[in-house]
This record gives structure tokens, sequence and C-alpha cells, in this order.
């Protein structure tokens, strides 16, 4: 089995991200033990791209400045390296179609095994364009996450049939962020993905709060949290990894409640 | 591999929440590009409220000043609202009427696409938001109050380069927001898929009316169409009737900004190299790991880091040619064809105009040359003057 598989064997999972490089991939790895302490199931590392079109301004400033503090793909993966002799939970990359492709598919995927990065996110390849990557994902054994949206409604059951490693629902309209409310009739969506597939469905976009996460995670398999993570990282810094790990902790209870 | 391919360029790399929105766009404008009531309402817009169409003018002054081609110019400045971009608009807009969308939303560079569509919203009764980089709301302030006076709201957006490229981002991030009322009026040939392809269909009547209009007056194709190229639809529109007539050569003039060697330009097709990005595979100005440089050019139009897909196949078949036309240079064609002719162009125009003077005089008096004039150059009055050491400000 997967470690991907394993995350949701038996249990909601609690996925969280982060933005690599930012402020420091010091900060990063630090960040990345003290998630899975706090009980994190799977963490996404965001790949800083000059311009995140899915992302709001929280994940974009934080792009930004993993850039400007001079984070790049290859130092992204030597971080990835070293954390992965600790970190045992799935690990899966975001990124945008560009910073794979100009990197070189083949040599990306390649250093992803060599990292231990089981799976890929790219908001901007939709099922139409998934054979830009799934070929190579494929013989390398890295999956390729793909998502459904609250506008996909005929094209769920076609997206979801494909699903590899985990179904990435994306709660909202609209960008990356913290959001008041979810207002999207997602346990209908989740019903479709589940009519077509086994592969576990987690739900992200606008999650923020434990309540929130415990609503989501009761009508899926998991709540994927990004926003409100790096937010605590652009107030804190480097000292951000104890306050990230006590949120994570609220936050992985929130979703053990769900399970009930 | 999806729909909308030129070559291997193209494509619609878009967030699944667009993709429902861009196979309504497609379907819609597959149904409506052939719908003989919407083609009749279209050609009366472009008549009577664009002004189409627009006039090939014989620049004879030019021409014996060069002495050598004969140098004729494609007058889309004198088009409604000053530019190439109202044609686009106007089949746009009128689309996303009949798709029952109440609300328009669109990028701008130099603010010429975003005047154009927020002209075309006040026409036909639709709710207008325009992104602009920040930086061009300061370049082009004047386009800003004209749209505001248009009933459009203006975006600044202060991300990134705070230039075009930033606006597109908005754009999309807007669009996924609100999709079901609204429609991503796009401004040039690129984008995801159909949009390429949609801009250059409405932009085409350009290259359609020089080939008649040529042929009435000289009997004869030219031997060279020349137009400027940010993400290319007024070189696009004047191309595409062409590229069956092998004769004719199709050159596109790209903004080199301070020169190729400089890190400050925008020559996409010169410096550029394969990627994914705002919705397509193409050419883009971009470093090792993929990131989209920040790119610069006097021209706020032309100051992109991408190019359309079907200019990256025309440019890899070698059907075109894109040369690089520096900041001096454009800014010295502003000045002579202000001179020479009384009429001054947009300074994107301006980069094509630059490229015919190189070319002219090595050519024959019986060869010709057409070279679209864009837009008109009232809105770069003060950013020249400034260039030239005149402190004015609008």
């Amino acid at each position: 089995m997967s470690r991907i598989a394993k995350a949701f064997e038996n249990k909601k999972a609690f996925i969280a991200f982060v933005t690599g490089g930012d402020p420091t991939l010091d900060t990063t790895e630090k960040l990345l033990y003290a998630m899975e302490d706090a009980g994190a199931d799977l963490i996404e590392i965001g790949i800083p791209f000059s311009d995140p079109i899915a992302e709001g301004p929280v994940i974009q400033e934080a792009n930004e400045r993993a850039l400007a503090a001079g984070c790049t793909t290859d130092r992204l993966f030597d971080t990835v390296k070293k954390a992965r002799e600790r970190v045992t939970v799935p690990l899966v990359y975001l990124t945008y179609a560009n910073a794979i492709f100009k990197y070189g598919s083949e040599k990306f995927m390649q250093r992803c095994v060599e990292c231990g990065i089981d799976g890929i996110i790219v908001p901007d390849v939709p099922y139409e364009e998934k054979e830009e990557f799934s070929g190579v994902c494929e013989s390398y054994g890295i999956d390729l996450i793909t998502m459904v949206a609250p506008t996909s409604n005929d094209r769920i059951k076609m997206i979801a049939k494909d699903a590899k490693g985990f179904v990435y629902c994306v709660s909202s309209m609209g960008v990356t962020g913290v959001r008041q409310e979810i207002t999207t009739d997602i346990s209908s969506i989740v019903k479709l993905v589940k009519e077509v597939t086994d592969t576990p469905v987690a739900i992200g976009f606008g999650i923020a709060t434990p309540e929130q996460a415990e609503k989501m995670a009761a009508v899926s398999d998991g709540a994927i949290v990004g926003s409100a993570i790096v937010k605590l990282v652009a107030k804190h810094g480097k000292e951000a990894p104890r306050f990230v790990a006590e949120y994570v902790k609220s936050m992985k209870e929130a979703v053990k409640r769900a399970e009930k | 591999m999806s729909a909308g391919r030129f070559g291997e360029f193209g494509g619609q790399y878009v967030p699944e929440t667009l993709m429902n929105a861009v196979h309504e766009l497609e379907e819609a404008y597959e149904h409506y590009k052939n719908d003989p009531e919407f083609i009749k309402e279209l050609d009366q817009l472009e008549r009577e409220y664009a002004g189409r169409p627009s006039l090939l003018y014989y620049a004879e002054k030019m021409t014996k000043d060069l002495g050598g081609a004969k140098i004729y110019l494609k007058r889309e400045d004198l088009n409604h609202t000053g530019s190439h971009k109202i044609n686009n608009v106007l089949g746009q807009v009128l689309l996303a009427k009949k798709m029952g969308k109440t609300r328009v939303i669109a990028e701008t560079g130099a603010g010429q696409h975003g005047v154009a569509t927020a002209t075309a919203a006040a026409l036909m009764g639709m709710e207008c938001e325009i992104f602009m980089g920040k930086e061009d709301t300061i370049r082009q302030a004047l386009n800003v109050f004209r749209m505001e006076l248009l009933g459009a709201k203006v975006h600044a957006v202060e991300s990134g380069t705070q230039t075009l490229k930033d606006a597109v981002n908005e754009a999309m991030r807007e669009w996924t927001n609100r999709v079901d009322d609204t429609l991503y009026v796009l401004g040039s040939v690129m984008g995801p898929h159909p949009f390429p392809t949609i801009v250059r269909d409405f932009q085409s009547v350009i290259g359609k009316e020089i080939k008649q209009q040529i042929l009435e007056k000289e009997g004869k194709l030219p031997d060279a169409v020349v137009a400027c190229v940010g993400g290319g639809s007024n070189a696009m529109g004047t191309f595409y009737e062409f590229i069956p007539d092998k004769e004719v050569q199709l050159i596109g003039c790209e903004a080199a900004g301070l020169g190729v060697d400089n890190p400050k330009n925008a020559a996409t097709i010169a410096n550029g190299s394969l990627g994914i990005f705002h919705g397509m595979k193409s050419l883009f100005c971009q470093n090792e790991y993929g990131q989209i440089a920040p790119v610069y050019s006097i021209s706020a139009g032309l100051d992109y880091p991408g190019i359309g897909p079907e200019h990256a196949m025309l440019h890899e078949t070698k059907r075109a040619e894109y040369v690089p036309v520096t900041d001096e240079e454009a800014v010295a064609a502003f000045e002579y064809l202000s001179r020479t002719e009384g009429i001054i162009p947009a300074i994107e125009s301006a980069h094509a105009i630059a490229h015919v003077m190189k070319i002219a005089k090595t050519m024959t008096s019986d060869q010709i040359i057409v070279c679209t004039v864009s837009g008109r150059g009232d809105k770069d009055v003060a950013a020249i003057a400034r260039y030239r050491g005149v402190e004015l400000y609008e």
C-alpha cells in the first residue's frame, strides 16, 4: 500500500500545506517535522512559482517571499531529501505546470523519487491536459492528484474514475484563502466521486477553523489547510514551527472528531 | 491531447474550476460564428459603430523619404476607441450577451483593450471590471479615467511586476471566482483555447480588408506585411488572411526594450523558451526553473513575457519572421511618423514602423510593404515627452 493510501486508512486525514522556502528552507524543514509531530497525516509542499494563478493573496505572498529568499526547485528538493530521513508521512508537491515542464518532467519525477515525494498536484493542469505529466508520473510511481471543483458537474465522474492518490475536492469558487463560510454542496460532489472510485476524497480551499475542518472531514475523507498555516508562517517567520504545531494539533483533533 | 492546438502550442492549461466555462465559450462560439443573425449584428457594429473598414493609406512622403518600397499604412488607429482592440471586443461582448452573461472582465496593458471592453460593455449594457497592473495605471493614467468614465471599475493590480502579466493573473483569478454570469474578454491571441482562435477570427478583418484594398489600389499582393507583437492580436489579425499566400512575407516586431542582450526587454521570440503559462503551451521569457521573467518595454501593450501559440507555430514553421525593436528605435519611429505623415502612432505600433524604416530602403520601388498602425499615440505623448527629458505629466 502506498504511503498516500495509508494516510487515509481507517481514518480521516488532516492535510497540511506549506510553501517551500518561506521564509527560509531551514524553516520549511523544521515545519515538516513540527507538522508531522503535531499529527498531520499528509503534507503538501508548495514549490514557489512566480505567477500562482490559483492562489489567493496569502499564498501568493508566500511564493514571492520564498523566491526573493532564493528558494529554487533544486534547493527545495535538497531540503525535502534531508527531511525525508525523519519524516514518514506522505509528502506531496503542489506547483504549477511550468515549474515541472521547464525543469524537465522526467528529471523532475526522478528527483521526486530520490527525495521521497509521493505525489504532485498541478492546479493548472486539468483532466484534458493530464497527459502532459501522467505518463512520466506513472513510470516513476508518483501519483498525479486531480482536482474537482464546484463547477465540475458532469465532469466529476470522468475525473474521479482515473484518480490517483486522492481526489482533491475544491470547496469553493475562486482562489485559495480563508473563507467565513463554505456554501458549496460538498456532500453531493463527494457522493458522485464515490460512485466511481475508492480513491479517498479530501476537501480544500477556505478551511481555517477546527469547526470547518470537522464539518468538511465529516462529509469526506479528509481536510486540507493551506492559507491558515501560511498566515502563521508570515506572522511568526522563523519562529513559526511551534505556532504551526499548536494549530495543526487542534485541527487534527477536529478532524478526528469527524470520525465518530 | 486537448483541443485548440497549433502544432504543439496552445491547449487549455487552466484550473478545473474554469474548464466548464471554457467549454461553454467554445460551444457558444462554434454556434454563433455561423449564425447569420450574429454575423449580421457584428458586421453592423463594425461598420456603424467602430467605423470599419479602416483606411489603407499610401504613405507617400515616407515612401519618398526612405527611398525604397512603397509603404501603405493600415489605419487601425482610426477605429472608434483608437485601436484594433475594438474588433475583438465587439465580437466577444456580443457573444457574451448571446450567452446570457451580464458581466465582462478583462485585463489591460496600455489600457487600449480595457477602454475597448469598457466601451462595448457600455454600449451593450453589461457590467464591466478591468484589471490593470499598478505600474501601468501610472504609465497610462488617462486611460484609467477613460475606462471609469465609460462606467467600468478599474482594479490596480499590485502583485508581481504590476504589469500586463499580473493583470492577466488577476483577471483569471477573478473569473474562477465568478463564472456563471461573467465572461472573461481576453484581449489577445493568447490564453487557453478557445481564446487564441476567437481573438484571431475577430481580428482577421484587418488582413481581409488589407487584401481587398491593396488589390484595388495596386492590383497585386504586398511583398511584406508588418505588425507589432505583444501577445500578438493585431499581428495575427494582419497575417491570417495572408498565410496561404507564400509570396507575402509576414513580419512581427517584438519589444526589445533596452536591447535583446539587456535583461530589460520583452522579446519573447528572441529570448524565450517553450513553457506552459496563462493557459497555453507557447514561448515565454523565463529562467531555468520556469519562473516567468519580469520583462520590460517602454510600451505597456507589448510588455508581456509570452506570445500567442499560433505565432509560436508561425515562428517554428518559419512562415513568419519575428524581429526585435528597441525602445530607442520605437521612439524615433514614433517621432518620425508624426513629423513625416502627420500620424501619431501608438508606441506599440511605432515598433512596426521602426522596422519598416529599416527594410523599406533595402527594397525596390515596385515592391510594397503594408504596416498595421494598431493604435493612435495620444495616450503615449506624455510618456514620450518624459523619455526625451521633458517633465510632462497628464
